[in-house]
C-alpha cells in the first residue's frame, strides 16, 4: 500500500487508462499545455501529446457535445470541465443529451464517456464558482453520479467509469486535491453504485459521501473522545444510490445523521432520509437529522463562507441530538 | 447521372412525401403522438444530400427527420412503426417522430433540441478524426438554429480543430412561425460562416439534382482539404412547422407560390422535358410507393406495442 494524494490517485488513473485503451482520450480546458488548472494533468500533453490531451476553447457546449458525438462512434473521451458550475453552461448536454440518447433511439446509441467536474466550496471564489450541485445531476436516470471522498476510492471508481459503456459524472472536491490516503498496489477496480462503511461504530449512523467524508471523520474522532462511535457510511456513487450498507448499519444503530456540502433542500439528506423511513421505519428511534450547507448563495469573505459551509461542529452537535 | 439513379431520387421523394401525408392523416386519427413535423416541400434537400454522400459519411440531423431517415435507408415499415410508437420501430416506439435513427445506416439521429446536435455532430467528425479516416459527417439543421449559442460553438471548434464537417442549413424561412428577418441579424445565413473563415455556397434547394451538385462539391471539398463547410439550401415547407401550427405567420398565397416550385414536380418536368425516362416509368414509380407506404402503415398498425418491460430496458448499458 502507498500512500498518495487525491491529485495523484486521479492521475494515475488516467494515466494507466490512457496506456491500456488507445481510444482515451482527454479534453477540456487548459487540459494541455498549462497541466490542468488542478495540475491533474501535468505532464500529460508531453507524454501523449496534442491528439490525446485536447485544449478546447472555452465552450463547454462544444466540450461536452463533441465528447458525446466521440463517444457515439466509439472513442473514450474524458472530458473535464474545469468547475462543476460551468457544467451549467452545458446543461443541455450532461443531462438532456448523454443521459438520453442510449434509451431514446431503443439502445442503438453507446455513450461511453466521462465527464470529470471540480465543485465544492471553501477557496473563496464566490457565489458562482464554489457550488455543490450533485444532486441536480444525480436527478437524471441515464447519467451516473459518482463523487469519492478517498484517493484509494477515486483512483479505482475513476478507473471504472472510463471502462464503463455509459455517461458518468466524475465529481471532485476543489479542496481535496492534497488529501493523502493509501492506495492498493498494482492495478485495482472499485465497482460504481456500491456504498462503503468507511469507520465502524455502534451508536449513531452518519451518511456521507465526498467532502462530507472528510469532515465527518473529523467529527467522529471529536465524539470518540466523549466515548461515543460513530458509524460511517460513504455513498461515494449517487446514482445508482447503493442503501444497502446503510440500512444495515442503521438497523444496527437506529439513528442517523446525513452530511453533505450541499444546500439542505431537496438534497442527498432528503433522499437519504426518505429512503431509511421507507424501508427500516420499524427500526428509526430518533428523527434522522441533516447537516448541510445553510441556503444562501456562498459568501466571497472567508469568515462568512465557512459560517455557511457544514463544519465538523455541526455533525458533532447532529449525532449528539440523534442520541438524546 | 445514371438513369437508376434518377429513378431512385424520384422515388425516394416521392416516397418521403406520400409517407408525410399518410402520417398527416394517421396523426390527425390519433394514431401518431407527440410532436410531428413533415418535411413536405423540402424532399429535394435530403434527396440530394444524402444521395450525394458515401456511405461511410455519416448523417445527423433535427427533429424534422422522417424524410432523411427513409433517404439514409431505413425502411419505411419501421419509419412508420417508430411514427406509431410500435415495438418495431428503430427506436423501439421510445423515440418517436423527432428520435429516428440507425448506426447501420450510418444515421446518427433526429434530434429534438434546436441546435444540440451541432456540437455532437463536430464529435463524430472528432471521432474520425482521432482515429484517422476521412468520413465526411454531414450535419443537418434549419434556419433558426443558427441563432442559438450551440451553432457557433460547434462551428468554431470544427474550424478550429480541421474537422470534417459539412453544415447544412435548411433554410426554410421560418423558425416556426418567425420569419428570418425577424430573428437573425444577419439574413443571408450563409455569410455567417465568415466569422469562423469557413468556405459556404448557397444553392436552390427545390432542385434536387443542384442540391446533389453541391452537395457533392461540398463533400469533395471537406474530405480533401479536412475542413468545414457552410451550404445553405433555399427550400420551403409547405404544412406548418409541426402539426399544431396554426400558420398566422404566412399568408396561403406564399405557400401557393412555392408549391409552383414543387421539387418533385419540377423534376419530375426536368426527367420528361430532357426525356430521359417515358412519364409511365414515374407513373409506375407513384404506383409502387403507393403500395408500399399502404403496406408499412398496415405493418405498423398491426405491429405490437412495446413490452412493459422495456419501459426499464435501455437506461444504461451496463
Amino acid at each position: 500500500m502507498a500512500k498518495i494524494t487525491m491529485r495523484e490517485a486521479i492521475s494515475q488513473a488516467l494515466m494507466e487508462e490512457m496506456d491500456r485503451d488507445p481510444a482515451v482520450f482527454i479534453m477540456g480546458e487548459e487540459v494541455g499545455v498549462w497541466g490542468g488548472t488542478y495540475a491533474v494533468t501535468k505532464g500529460f500533453y508531453d507524454k501523449y501529446g496534442p491528439d490525446r490531451i485536447k485544449d478546447t476553447p472555452i465552450a463547454e457546449n462544444a466540450i461536452i457535445g463533441a465528447a458525446i458525438g466521440a463517444a457515439m462512434v466509439g472513442q473514450r473521451p474524458i472530458a473535464e470541465l474545469m468547475t462543476i458550475n460551468f457544467a451549467f453552461s452545458a446543461m443541455d448536454y450532461v443531462v438532456n443529451q448523454a443521459p438520453k440518447l442510449h434509451y431514446m433511439f431503443g439502445g442503438q446509441f453507446q455513450v461511453p464517456m466521462v465527464i470529470r467536474a471540480v465543485g465544492g466550496g471553501g477557496r473563496q471564489l464566490g457565489a458562482t464558482h464554489s457550488q455543490t450541485p450533485d444532486v441536480i445531476f444525480a436527478h437524471f436516470p441515464g447519467l451516473k453520479v459518482v463523487s469519492p471522498g478517498t484517493p484509494e476510492d477515486a483512483k479505482g471508481l475513476l478507473k471504472t467509469a472510463i471502462r464503463l459503456n455509459d455517461p458518468v459524472l466524475f465529481i471532485e472536491h476543489a479542496t481535496m486535491y492534497q488529501v493523502r490516503g493509501e492506495v492498493p498496489d498494482g492495478e485495482y477496480l472499485i465497482p460504481i453504485g456500491e456504498s462503503k462503511v468507511q469507520r465502524e461504530g455502534k451508536d449513531a449512523t452518519i451518511v456521507t459521501y465526498c467532502k462530507g467524508l472528510e469532515l465527518s471523520m473529523k467529527a467522529a474522532e471529536d465524539l470518540s473522545k466523549e466515548g461515543i462511535e460513530v458509524e460511517i457510511v460513504d455513498l461515494r456513487t449517487l446514482r445508482p444510490l447503493d442503501m444497502g450498507p446503510v440500512i444495515e448499519s442503521f438497523k444496527k444503530t437506529n439513528r442517523a445523521v446525513v452530511v453533505e456540502e450541499g444546500w439542505k433542500s431537496y438534497g442527498v439528506g432528503a433522499e437519504v432520509t426518505s429512503r431509511i423511513y421507507e424501508e427500516a421505519f420499524d427500526y428509526v428511534d430518533a428523527p434522522i437529522i441533516r447537516v448541510a450547507q445553510k441556503e444562501v448563495p456562498l459568501p466571497y469573505n472567508r469568515t462568512l463562507e465557512q459560517a455557511a459551509l457544514p463544519q465538523p461542529p455541526d455533525i458533532v452537535a447532529a449525532v449528539k441530538e440523534v442520541l438524546k | 447521372m445514371k438513369k437508376e439513379q434518377l429513378l431512385d431520387l424520384y422515388h425516394q421523394m416521392v416516397l418521403i412525401r406520400r409517407v408525410e401525408e399518410r402520417g398527416a392523416e394517421l396523426y390527425q386519427a390519433g394514431k401518431i403522438g407527440g410532436f410531428m413535423h413533415l418535411y413536405i416541400g423540402q424532399e429535394a434537400v435530403s434527396t440530394g444530400l444524402i444521395g450525394a454522400r458515401e456511405p461511410r459519411d455519416r448523417v445527423i440531423t433535427a427533429y424534422r427527420d422522417h424524410g432523411v431517415a427513409i433517404n439514409c435507408g431505413i425502411p419505411v415499415n419501421e419509419v412508420m412503426a417508430e411514427l406509431l410508437g410500435k415495438a418495431t420501430g428503430m427506436s423501439k416506439g421510445k423515440g418517436g417522430s423527432m428520435h429516428m435513427a440507425s448506426v447501420e445506416k450510418n444515421f446518427w439521429g433526429g434530434h429534438a433540441i434546436v441546435g444540440g446536435h451541432l456540437p455532437i455532430a463536430s464529435g463524430l467528425a472528432l471521432g474520425d478524426q482521432y482515429t484517422k479516416n476521412d468520413n465526411v459527417t454531414i450535419c443537418m439543421f434549419g434556419d433558426g438554429a443558427t441563432n442559438i449559442g450551440y451553432f457557433h460553438e460547434a462551428l468554431n471548434l470544427a474550424k478550429a480543430w480541421g474537422l470534417r464537417v459539412l453544415w447544412v442549413c435548411e433554410n426554410n424561412k421560418y423558425g416556426m412561425g418567425t420569419s428570418v428577418e425577424r430573428a437573425s441579424a444577419v439574413a443571408d445565413i450563409q455569410q455567417k460562416a465568415e466569422g469562423y473563415s469557413m468556405k459556404h455556397s448557397q444553392v436552390d434547394g427545390m432542385d434536387v439534382l443542384k442540391v446533389y451538385e453541391a452537395a457533392k462539391e461540398a463533400i469533395d471539398f471537406v474530405r480533401t482539404e479536412s475542413q468545414p463547410y457552410l451550404l445553405e439550401v433555399m427550400t420551403y415547407r409547405y404544412r406548418g412547422h409541426s402539426m399544431g401550427d396554426p400558420e398566422r405567420y404566412r399568408k396561403q398565397e406564399e405557400v401557393k407560390k412555392w408549391q409552383e416550385n414543387d421539387p418533385i414536380g419540377i423534376f419530375r418536368k426536368h426527367l420528361l422535358e430532357k426525356k430521359t425516362v417515358p412519364a409511365k416509368a414515374l407513373d409506375e414509380i407513384e404506383a409502387q410507393v403507393e403500395e408500399e407506404v399502404n403496406k408499412a402503415v398496415e405493418f405498423a398498425e398491426t405491429s405490437p406495442e412495446p413490452a412493459m418491460e422495456d419501459l426499464f430496458a435501455n437506461i444504461y448499458v451496463e
